[in-house]
């Protein structure tokens, strides 16, 4: 199934204003994700070590980071070992046309695969059933999300967008399930059954990987479904796609990523399914794709480099107060929210200039994340490469010159001022107009004093 | 002790309130304290929209004012993080670098520098205290909700020692308001849901005034009350400690 109807909307804030036009369901989602960062503090809040558990998890990937190569090596030459193939892609065409071969290779018409970002980033759905491969997403999330067409607004929950009774419809349209049903346990019902034989009847099971191990060549694939199992486990042939960076050098740090990863993400303390994979089974193949797509180029930006970091928890995402009231889909990338704000301009600068600025830098998002990445900071740092690109409105970009000049010359500065307060008062209507003003579409201006501060100062304070 | 005062240019436009109880409290305290008259801004609203690249000018002017003070003191923690994370002078910078290490936003100024245990003021309301990020996050005036560690609060402790004012709790003590700079108008729909879902949560807990550490926040708040028709007020903290209302 293609999820080529949708098109993304291609600005943050044009995309927040129609997500905006329904407030109550605004609300709906904001408590939705609100509830789930509350479960993340409570989770977190119950392990005394948490704050160094983030920081030895930092420092790990600080060591992954500095020395990629290395370990990628390490783990292909032990992955090999185990009788695993490994395939190295430069890119989402490479990692898509490689996927393809084995498929290909095996004559294999339909398959199942589990969740996996990196496939999203590739957009491989769409690669695959343009080749007339049937792809059958089974994680529940992504199954709804393809059902419906879209893209997930989510990287661990990706149909948080959706309410039940959306999904009752989709079941009810392409699973037969009873119309206007939207009892969550009877439409996972269908879903299991649905899937079930998804599973059984496939040859093939992709799945992503959340840590692959250097010293051992194999990988941890976590979901609370169980999905990526069912699908490898009957599949003949497994292939697992990752990005180079979800590297760790040695098994016995799955004990800090594992403790973090979860409680991040849900508030669970672990996820439900933490499978390692090392070889095929005798009557099996297994192939895992490492894909850089971008991520060398990112390793060598000073100020982002640490962005590899990520494990995908979505902390971040719960905790992004705009996230929360404009939606996954505002962000028209494969990932949303803060992380996906400082991934995507490295992928394409110009078409996601406008991410870095949809933040108040707050920097929540820096807060919770396990493996401290400093978002906000990057947020701010695109902001700069971003406007010297000049991949800002023009109007934006003369406007700050403007103010720029006004704030460097303190006379032009009081005159702006007083001029402008002046106007103010004689015209307070004139700062409301909402066309001109975005500011009084929603929210007062602020009344204007008769002096400033500093008019007052020189008539009672200053010394002679 | 002398300290210069830094009044962020929109309070000394908009709100010379502020301002003024800013320095009384100062003065009350014992503090010598001086305002450059040239002073303007401090350039955040451009850094912030990507064009720090524009601000030289600013950044210079800005170490010209304030270069000599003991300590520099400003009613704002954004603007107190911004110069402290980005002050910048090419001809100048050991300069920038000691204004830096020397600017204390106001309530870390009183509780840190001065270690104020008492004042004299009393403000009998219902008080909702609104946690500006920058302040919080960046200067780490409170704990921040986020992180696995004690709880503490220099605005909260200074508001303690205010006579018969009554703090309320909030559902989400530290979460954005959504003003953000220039956030505020180019990202409207989403800055104004912020700060409608902020101002209700103070609401809903009988606040009848709503203060905080940082005008910009209060403005946008204060927009939204106003035009709901709410008869909450906004005031800044240092309103409140200054005792004066």
């Amino acid at each position: 199934m293609s999820s080529s109807t949708y098109i993304a909307p291609t600005d943050h804030a044009k995309a927040a204003d129609k997500f905006m036009e329904d407030e109550e369901r605004v609300n709906w989602h904001d408590k939705a994700l609100w509830f789930i960062r509350e479960k993340r503090d409570v989770a977190s809040k119950q392990l005394p070590e948490w704050e160094l558990l983030r920081e030895t998890a930092s420092q790990i990937k600080q060591n992954v980071l500095a020395n990629l190569d290395t370990y990628l090596e390490q783990f292909e030459q032990n992955a090999k070992q185990n009788g695993i193939t490994v395939h190295w892609a430069a890119d989402a065409a490479e990692h898509n046309r490689i996927v393809l071969d084995i498929i290909n290779k095996h004559g294999i018409q339909k398959l199942v695969k589990s969740k996996s970002m990196l496939t999203e980033e590739c957009h491989l759905n769409d690669y695959l059933a343009d080749n007339g491969i049937d792809v059958v997403d089974t994680d529940l999330g992504e199954r709804v999300v393809q059902l419906a067409q879209e893209p997930p607004s989510h990287i661990v929950l990706p149909c948080i967008h959706k309410r039940k009774e959306e999904v009752g419809e989709l079941f009810h349209k392409h699973l037969g399930t009873e119309k206007g049903a939207s009892d969550p346990a009877y439409l996972t019902e269908a879903a299991r059954q649905h899937l079930r034989e998804k599973f059984l009847t496939s040859d093939l099971a992709i799945t992503g990987v959340n840590f692959a191990i250097a010293e051992t060549g194999g990988f941890v694939v976590c979901t609370n479904e169980g999905n990526a199992d069912m699908g490898a486990h009957l599949a003949k042939v497994h292939i697992a796609c990752m990005g180079i960076e979800k590297i760790i050098p040695k098994a016995e740090n799955l004990s800090v990523f594992l403790r973090l990863l979860a409680r991040s993400a849900t508030g669970q303390p672990i996820t439900t399914y933490s499978s390692h994979f090392h070889r095929p089974r005798p009557d099996q193949e297994m192939h895992i794709v490492l894909v850089d797509n971008g991520r060398s180029i990112q390793l060598g930006r000073k100020d982002f480099y640490n962005s590899l970091k990520c494990i995908r928890c979505g902390a971040c995402i719960n905790t992004c107060p705009v996230y929360r009231r404009s939606g996954g889909h505002s962000y028209h990338y494969a990932i949303s929210g803060p992380i996906g704000a400082i991934l995507a301009p490295n992928m394409d600068m110009k078409k996601n200039a406008d991410l870095p600025f949809a933040s108040t830098l707050c920097g929540s998002c820096t807060n919770v994340c396990p493996v401290k990445i400093d978002i906000h900071n990057q947020l701010y740092q695109w902001r700069q490469i971003i406007a010297k690109e000049g991949y800002v409105p023009a109007t934006k970009a003369q406007g700050m010159k403007v103010m720029a000049n006004v704030m460097a010359n303190p006379t032009l500065f009081r005159v702006a001022g007083k001029s402008g307060r002046f106007m103010m008062r004689l015209a307070p209507g004139l700062a409301s107009i909402k066309a001109v003003n975005p500011w009084a579409k929603q929210r007062d201006m602020p009344e204007a004093p008769k002096e400033s501060f500093r008019d007052w100062y020189i008539k009672n304070k200053k010394k002679s | 002790m002398k300290v210069g005062l830094f009044i962020p240019c929109y309070i000394d436009q908009f709100y010379p309130q502020v301002a003024v109880a800013t320095l009384q409290l100062l003065e009350k305290l014992g503090v010598d304290v001086d305002y450059p008259l040239q002073q303007t801004c401090c350039g955040q609203p451009m850094a912030n929209s990507g064009f720090s690249h524009y601000t030289q000018g600013c950044d210079s002017l800005f170490v010209k004012n304030f270069t000599g003070y003991d300590y520099i003191v400003a009613p704002s923690g954004s603007c107190v993080l911004h110069i402290k994370d980005h002050l910048h002078d090419d001809k100048n910078q050991a300069a920038a670098d000691q204004i830096r290490s020397r600017i204390y936003e106001l309530c870390e100024f009183l509780t840190d520098v001065l270690q104020v245990k008492e004042l004299q003021a009393s403000f009998p309301h219902k008080v909702g205290f609104h946690v500006s990020c920058h302040g919080q996050r960046g200067l780490h005036l409170s704990q921040m909700s986020e992180l696995n560690a004690e709880d503490f609060s220099k605005p909260g402790f200074l508001l303690s020692l205010v006579k018969d004012i009554e703090l309320v709790q909030l559902n989400r003590k530290d979460e954005c308001c959504g003003f953000g700079g220039t956030f505020c108008v180019s990202e409207e729909a989403v800055s104004v849901k912020m700060g409608k879902d902020r101002v209700q949560d103070h609401l809903e807990h009988g606040a009848d005034y709503i203060t905080g550490g940082d005008v910009s926040c209060l403005m946008h708040m204060e927009g939204i009350l106003k035009r709901q028709k709410s008869g909450v007020k906004v005031l800044h903290i240092a309103e409140i400690l200054n005792g004066q209302l």
